[in-house]
């Protein structure tokens, strides 16, 4: 048990299609603004983690290249890769560093920059981030080549349709079109999406997050410390991670990830939160809706519904707010964006923003019970982090 | 036209036109086609072709040569392994045997894949499925059918040593296997 640890300043990128700024400008945005709003300077900052995924951007060592950019040089650094669950992975180093007493305060950033590179190098990339040699090499499968194998085995069991994964791409673009920041600020229709081409059958492009650049920040401090920074630290209650064969081949079902499940079970046990109910005790969820199908295995996994039931919620509009736990009132990835190294820590921000209250104008849950919890994927399963966000330590 | 042909088409242009700008202005410096912002185009191409090893499991690729798939199978805790592994993690002995993967197996689950990538760009659409057998593994692979209507989870199929063309090597795939005969 060591140290509790909070976030006391976050900053936030727009998120998409960001040719218009360098990698190092596009993490400066939010290492400013959360420099900014945790009221410190570079010098109070002990150490700085990175999560950067990079391949398809051209600086092979983000970590250094942005700490000279920010001005915070020569504070120690490393860069963290856990695929599209790299922001959370990067959180979870830095909260334990805090937590060990090693550092008191530790600024994380998420930052990628993916249109560096044109898009088949990126879905090849990407590809090959599965199992390269028993699935990319010889069989080229695509990241929505993966889902869809979990959409088509979800569909064949539990009679779900393609109508009920448009569904979640439908709800997620509905709240991005009240989030400045994503990168598709705008609304879908479900016929929009119903008739938007196939990708990998049965997934269309509608049901696919987008290539995304952007950086969101959080900067960590030891309670001693965020006490005397802030009057609303957001508490990292607890960290669940887990991981899943890289050959999807092996897993023992294609409808339930142990991974995601197992992450679940050690952050609810953490935070004290019933399995069972969990929504009894959440205020909002930021789940890993890369894909549509993505969403639907979520609620199963995180408890909000039975195994097979997933679906149920998304048809009656549980997963709005009002409705049983509202999820990705962010956007999600799939209309927010999904700049990979990004994506974790920026479910912080968001969450750190629902906690206060501070979430943009029709998209702030009621915060009843002050705490959320956000879910971070890397692959296709291969990396599953689960982390409770608190008002109470 | 492929969608290989389509990338290297695009790429072409998008040379030309550097090229031109830097005859005029002796930067490399273009706008976004996008957003007009300006963008420096790389002078350094990147390009890599790895080297992997498959000494310990050279057994499995003699195995295509003979029109086989092996999955290796612990001798001592009886653990099978597809993809095959040289070393048992359970009893940490690494003493396997090889294991043909043979008879029907039963599809789990498939996609089709429409957007490649890039070094797939030239391959027609193709099918991705995972089949159990009944040797207890699973194998992925493509299946030897494009058209959804006649594709369905729990069909039967069946393994077979194919060579890859255009590239000339061998390989394995899921041939759904014909109820009627």
């Amino acid at each position: 048990m060591g140290r509790r640890v909070a976030i006391v300043g976050v900053g936030h990128s727009k998120y998409g299609y960001r040719n218009d700024v360098s990698l190092a400008e596009l993490a400066w945005e939010s290492i400013k603004q959360a420099l900014n709003d945790a009221g410190i300077g570079q010098e109070d900052i002990d150490y700085v983690v990175y999560g950067n995924v990079g391949v398809w951007s051209s600086e092979p060592l983000p970590a250094v290249v942005i700490n000279e950019y920010a001005g915070l040089t020569p504070r120690g650094t490393v860069r963290v890769e856990a695929a599209c669950a790299t922001g959370s992975a990067a959180i979870k180093l830095g909260h334990d560093i805090v937590a060990s007493g090693e550092a008191d305060i530790v600024l994380v950033v998420g930052v990628e920059k993916m249109n560096e590179s044109p898009t088949p190098t990126v879905v090849e990339l990407i590809g090959r981030a599965g199992n390269y040699f028993w699935e990319f090499e010889n069989f080229g499968l695509t990241f929505p080549g993966y889902y869809a194998l979990y959409a088509t085995a979800y569909m064949a069991r539990y009679g779900a349709t393609e109508e009920d994964l448009c569904k979640v791409a439908v709800k997620n673009h509905y709240y991005a079109s009240m989030n400045p920041k994503a990168h598709f600020p705008r609304q879908i229709t479900l016929e929009q999406c119903m008739q938007s081409r196939y990708i990998a059958w049965p997934l269309k492009l509608f049901d696919c997050s987008p290539i995304t650049d952007g950086s969101a920040a959080v900067i960590l401090a030891s309670e001693e410390i965020a006490r005397k920074l802030t009057d609303t630290p957001v508490w990292i209650k607890a960290i669940g991670t887990a991981s899943d064969t890289s050959n999807i081949s092996r897993r023992p079902d294609f409808l339930l990830r142990r991974g995601v499940m197992e992450a679940a079970r050690m952050a609810y046990k953490k935070a004290g939160i019933d399995p069972e109910n969990p929504a009894r005790y959440l205020d909002a969820a930021e789940v890993h809706d890369a894909f549509t199908i993505a969403e639907i295995l979520t609620y199963e996994e995180l408890g909000f519904a039975k195994p097979g039931e997933g679906y149920k919620l998304i048809r009656e509009g549980q997963t709005y707010i009002g409705g049983l736990i509202p999820v990705n009132v962010s956007g999600g990835l799939k209309a927010k964006g999904h700049p990979l190294g990004a994506t974790g820590v920026g479910m912080a921000v968001e969450l750190t923003k629902q906690l206060r209250g501070e979430a943009d104008k029709g998209r702030q849950v009621p915060v009843k019970n002050g705490m959320a919890v956000a879910n971070n994927v890397g692959g296709t399963g291969h990396y599953a982090y689960v982390m409770i966000y608190s008002l109470q330590p | 036209m492929s969608q290989k042909k389509q990338m290297e088409e695009y790429m072409k242009q998008v040379e030309a036109f550097v090229e031109e700008v830097k005859k005029s202005t002796g930067l490399p410096i273009v706008p976004d086609q996008r957003t007009g912002a300006a963008l420096w185009f790389d002078q350094r191409e990147l390009s890599i072709r790895y080297t992997i090893s498959v000494e310990r499991i050279r057994k499995f690729f003699e195995g295509l040569a003979e029109g086989k798939v092996y999955a290796t199978k612990c001798k001592h805790c009886g653990a099978t392994y597809f993809p095959p592994q040289a070393d048992c993690p359970k009893c940490r002995r690494g003493d396997m045997e090889w294991i043909e993967i043979t008879g029907e197996g039963e599809l789990l689950t498939y996609t089709i894949i429409y957007t490649k990538p890039a070094s797939f760009a030239h391959y027609p659409d193709y099918t991705v499925g995972i089949a159990r057998f009944p040797q207890g593994v699973n194998v992925l692979a493509w299946v030897r059918e494009t058209d959804p209507k006649k594709l369905r989870v729990g069909m039967k199929v069946r393994l077979e040593v194919v060579r890859r063309q255009p590239e000339n090597y061998l390989t394995y795939e899921l041939v759904p296997v014909d109820e009627q005969g």
